[in-house]
């Protein structure tokens, strides 16, 4: 043992002497471990509130105006009086929806959990760069979704003009009444929340950077922490823009400025607002809300290479390209925001530079899908629930990637944008293939967050019912936006013309149903196994990567003794060099054995 | 009496569930630490057959809805631009429906076919240049030429020549309706702005700019055959999206600015309701109105009326709480009609001078319009109300 690790170890049999209080240990806690339960088991009780008000307005569009007891026991007599969902908390529920899964659940509770869990433990470091703006930055993430939540509750209803809060709707209470005092709280909480992605996101990179054990060199890093590497930094550049667009927004509506407003006849009155432009609004925001997918989709595709890797008892193919294509998503995720403003009125011929920056991002997105499909061949498929939804993730990505290749094409959006043919694409390409991404590494890191196994079967009938029903839901969805049909309607029997589109929002809304309700095996599994979960041995999936060389039990600095030390790649399974079919990175190489990836 | 019946459901799916899990763990024999819930040889087995079954599933759930929701979709387009719109999707589609059958048939195939088994090694195989540049490179071949057919349709669709012969129109969108007006004989708007707005002047047109005197506005849209139509569209209060879906033409409509679209109209509308697939689908609707109408009667309350297609011009930008009801009807005449409904149009000029001339009864109604003699009468009017 060096001098060094003796020290360390020292340090860490000082640190024992502290006595932990509950308050340091379960709610104000440092380690990057506990914090990465806060977020996710915070980020699993926004994604049940977003779901469920998800079931409520699908129920609305399956049968529109109808009348339904539980939405008056959730929504209250204003909202739903005897039982008829009213047309203005449909929009609120669909802005907050929306709201909710992509920066509560699938930016948050993702990056949030994953990249605090396993970027100490992979990287071989004992806790995060700032253990400190670590719990600042979940603190401020719980008071945002709590403002957010508060929102809700508040006389004239949350926000309700689109999660994309485009002015001058989003700005005008006299447009519509979510715009008062709950797009006043949507704005303060996402203020508070980009805080919160910031101080986290400036803490990963730090992290990787410079905690790195000796020997994890940037290309021995496992793919998960390159791609929490990469979306912290994605996250860096392009939430302060968001936060800018809200600044200037809360200047618009509070303080009487006119940057994104101009020449508005509303309610009988001419106001004052000239010179400003909804368009610059569009521009800031889709410069966040562009990279944002990202944010949410790489880390889901780190998770499944690693868990894809593992379970193939193969190397990820491609070790390299992988790396390089996260790279180029990356840069390029940060140029093509134009392609959601086609049709906004900007300039016709940026619509040819975005279009073509768009279609590019095809191209890295095509070589992640067949290095996982070449990652599958000839391996030993070990078919563990995270495998599954690790699979499954592949699947929804080609299938909603694909209809990008629509939908970035400007002469084609023309005719499909804001239908439900988009709405059908994002939530297969980044919403439920996140959500599988998500899902794939709880299941697989579940005995290393707490000691115990989830059950398998229960796992297994959580996977294929979800798989079934994630297409039941999205696959139709596509013809009836192919049909012209708009999304945020809050009801389409306005249009004959959509009448025929009725039954299949019957059988969409069926499947959320059933999806949805399915979500409870997986909340029962999860929230039981915390208790009663048979109990992991060190390192049940065989793994090659560091976090599963430290002791079940959580301790603080993760390892007892020294840090241990990385002498070779982290894919090295099934190595012909070696009996066994996986090698840690810790374990030396035996004399005269090279590296074979390179 | 439901939300109990739902709370009841809940626990014995709960009850279900921990019975469940005690089965299995009855069926397992082990120490405390164990592996089995990591997937055995049996669990790899069965998954990997679910895994084939779940891939025969995506292509028949594939194929059946091309059948079944195939009919549904926008088809023949009403304008000119449309038919390359709809050549360049269908490309896309074909290219699309290939690359996902072989993907998913690989994907789930593999993970059947390489299911785990014990004695089983993975084959070290960790890169392939060669694999690599091949995947990297067709994608951007393929994609080369779509961007470029797409920029070529694109710039077609997007840049209106300002030479071209065209009926300008202008589109005005306000919660939760739409209006048109017509440029009239010199086919050049009036100037307005939201300040001018003004009893039946709602649109804020200019009265004193010259090029409005011919202006027509209308709360339905007639637009003739075979012309080039310019649309210039303003907003008065939030944002919105003119959306003609059979005419492959959108573009929003942003209050502080002027945004444009122009399309081509190649079928009257009395032409598309005589479509084979427009016939058709019609009458499927009729049949599906037609039951509901049943119901409704029979619950006593009115019965639906039947349909028949009209174009429609259709918000798709949220914008309010009544968003899901702001519409338009659009009518494709023949030139001949749609010259003689123009001709029927009452110009905004008169309406407002008549407008004016009529007795208001509001004190401080609107009557800055001075140097018209409809105007003066107008304040005599109220003078002598008063």
């Amino acid at each position: 043992m060096s001098a060094e690790g003796h020290d360390h170890a020292l340090d860490h049999e000082h640190e024992h002497h502290h006595k932990e209080t509950f308050i340091t240990k379960y709610i104000f806690s440092i380690d990057h471990k506990m914090i990465s339960k806060q977020y996710l088991i915070t980020g699993i009780i926004m994604g049940v509130i977003g779901v469920l008000m998800s079931l409520l307005f699908r129920m609305q569009l399956a049968w529109p105006e109808e009348s339904f007891k539980i939405f008056n026991i959730l929504l209250g007599d204003k909202f739903a009086p005897n039982g008829v969902m009213a047309n203005d908390i449909y929009l609120a529920l669909v802005t907050i929806h929306g709201t909710i899964m992509v920066f509560f659940v699938l930016t948050a509770g993702l990056s949030g959990t994953f990249s605090n869990l396993l970027i100490p433990l992979q990287i071989g470091a004992r806790d995060m760069a700032s253990g400190f703006m670590n719990m600042v930055s979940y603190w401020l993430f719980f008071i945002s979704a709590v403002v957010m939540l508060s929102s809700l509750f508040v006389e004239a209803g949350p926000a309700s003009s689109g999660w994309t809060i485009y002015p001058p709707l989003s700005a005008l209470p006299q447009a519509i009444p979510g715009s008062g005092m709950g797009m006043t709280l949507w704005l303060i909480s996402m203020a508070i929340f980009i805080a919160s992605s910031l101080l986290g996101s400036l803490n990963y990179i730090v992290t990787v950077i410079n905690l790195r054990t000796k020997g994890m060199s940037m290309t021995r890093l496992p793919l998960t922490i390159w791609t929490f590497f990469v979306t912290a930094i994605i996250g860096v550049v392009s939430f302060p823009v968001l936060l800018s667009a809200a600044l200037l927004l809360i200047f618009d509506r509070s303080f009487g400025t006119s940057f994104f407003l101009s020449d508005i006849y509303i309610a009988g009155e001419v106001l004052h607002y000239q010179g400003g432009s909804p368009v610059l609004f569009e521009h800031l925001f889709w410069f966040l809300g562009h990279p944002e997918v990202y944010i949410v989709i790489l880390p889901a595709m780190g998770i499944v290479s690693e868990v894809m890797a593992t379970s193939s008892r193969k190397p990820i193919f491609g070790y390299r390209a992988m790396i390089m294509s996260v790279l180029a998503i990356a840069f390029l995720s940060t140029i093509v925001w134009g392609h959601h403003m086609f049709v906004s009125g900007m300039n016709p011929f940026l619509g040819s530079v975005f279009t073509f920056t768009t279609l590019l991002i095809a191209i890295p997105s095509a070589v992640k899908a067949f290095n996982w499909i070449t990652t599958l061949w000839k391996g030993n498929l070990q078919l563990n629930p995270a495998m599954l939804f690790s699979i499954g993730m592949v699947s929804t990505f080609i299938t909603g990637g694909l209809t990008g290749i629509i939908l970035g094409d400007s002469t084609l959006d023309i005719n499909v944008h804001d239908t439900y043919f988009v709405v059908a694409h994002f939530h297969l390409v980044m919403g439920i293939s996140a959500l599988y991404g998500m899902f794939a590494g709880v299941y697989h890191w579940f005995p290393r967050m707490y000691g115990r196994m989830m059950n398998k079967n229960l796992g297994y009938i959580h996977f294929w019912v979800t798989a079934v029903c994630a297409y039941g839901v999205f696959f139709p969805m596509h013809f009836i936006g192919l049909a012209g049909l708009p999304r945020r309607y809050y009801t389409n029997t306005s249009f004959p013309l959509f009448d025929d589109l009725q039954n299949v929002n019957v059988l969409i809304t069926t499947f959320a149903l059933i999806g949805g309700v399915f979500q409870l095996v997986f909340l029962y599994n999860f929230f039981a196994s915390i208790f009663y979960g048979k109990k992991s041995v060190q390192n049940p999936w065989k793994s090659t990567t560091l976090e599963w060389t430290a002791p079940v039990e959580h301790i603080h600095g993760n390892w007892p003794g020294a840090l241990p030390e990385v002498h070779r790649w982290p894919y090295d399974y099934s190595n012909p060099n070696h009996d066994v079919d996986f090698v840690p990175q810790n374990v030396p190489m035996k004399p005269g054995e090279e590296e074979l990836h390179h | 009496m439901t939300s109990l019946l739902v709370i009841i459901v809940l626990v014995l799916l709960a009850v279900a569930l921990w019975q469940l899990t005690k089965i299995f763990d009855l069926t397992q024999v082990g120490s405390n630490r164990d592996t089995s819930e990591v997937a055995t040889d049996d669990d790899n087995n069965v998954q990997g057959y679910i895994m084939f079954t779940f891939l025969a599933f995506l292509y028949i759930f594939t194929i059946y809805g091309l059948f079944k929701w195939g009919p549904l979709v926008l088809h023949t387009p009403a304008s000119e631009h449309g038919e390359d719109v709809d050549f360049l999707m269908n490309i896309t589609w074909v290219l699309i429906f290939i690359v996902q059958a072989i993907t998913q048939a690989l994907l789930h195939y593999f993970a059947f076919k390489y299911r785990g088994k014990k004695d089983q090694k993975a084959l070290y195989f960790a890169d392939n240049n060669k694999l690599e540049a091949l995947w990297s490179v067709i994608p951007a071949v393929v994609l080369a030429g779509l961007i470029l057919y797409g920029l070529y349709a694109w710039t077609n669709i997007m840049f209106v020549d300002e030479d071209e012969d065209t009926i300008v129109i202008e589109l005005y969108a306000q919660q939760f309706n739409w209006k048109a007006r017509y440029s009239g004989e010199d086919n050049v708007l009036g100037k307005a702005n939201v300040r001018l707005i003004e009893g039946v002047n709602s649109l804020g047109v200019d009265m004193a700019d010259p090029y409005s005197q011919d202006d027509i506005v209308v709360t339905e849209l007639h637009i003739p055959i075979g012309k080039k139509v310019h649309f210039k569209m303003r907003s008065q209060d939030v944002l919105h999206s003119a959306y003609f879906p059979h005419f492959r033409a959108q573009m929003n409509v942003v209050p502080g600015m002027v945004t444009e679209f122009a399309f081509t109209p190649v079928f009257t509308t009395a032409e598309y309701r005589e479509l084979p697939y427009m016939i058709e689908k019609v009458a499927h609707i009729n049949d599906l109105r037609a039951k509901k109408s049943v119901e409704l009667v029979a619950k006593g309350e009115t019965a639906l009326d039947p349909y028949a297609f009209d174009y429609l011009l259709l918000c798709n930008k949220i914008c309010g709480a009544s968003h899901y009801n702001m519409q338009m009807k659009v009518i494709v005449d023949t030139p001949e009609d749609y010259k003689k409904w123009i001709n029927e149009q009452a110009l905004l000029v008169t309406q407002v001078k008549e407008a004016n001339a009529t007795p208001v009864p509001a004190i401080d109604g609107a009557t800055k319009m001075d140097s018209t003699k409809g105007a003066d009468t107008a304040v005599v009017v109220k003078m002598a109300m008063k």
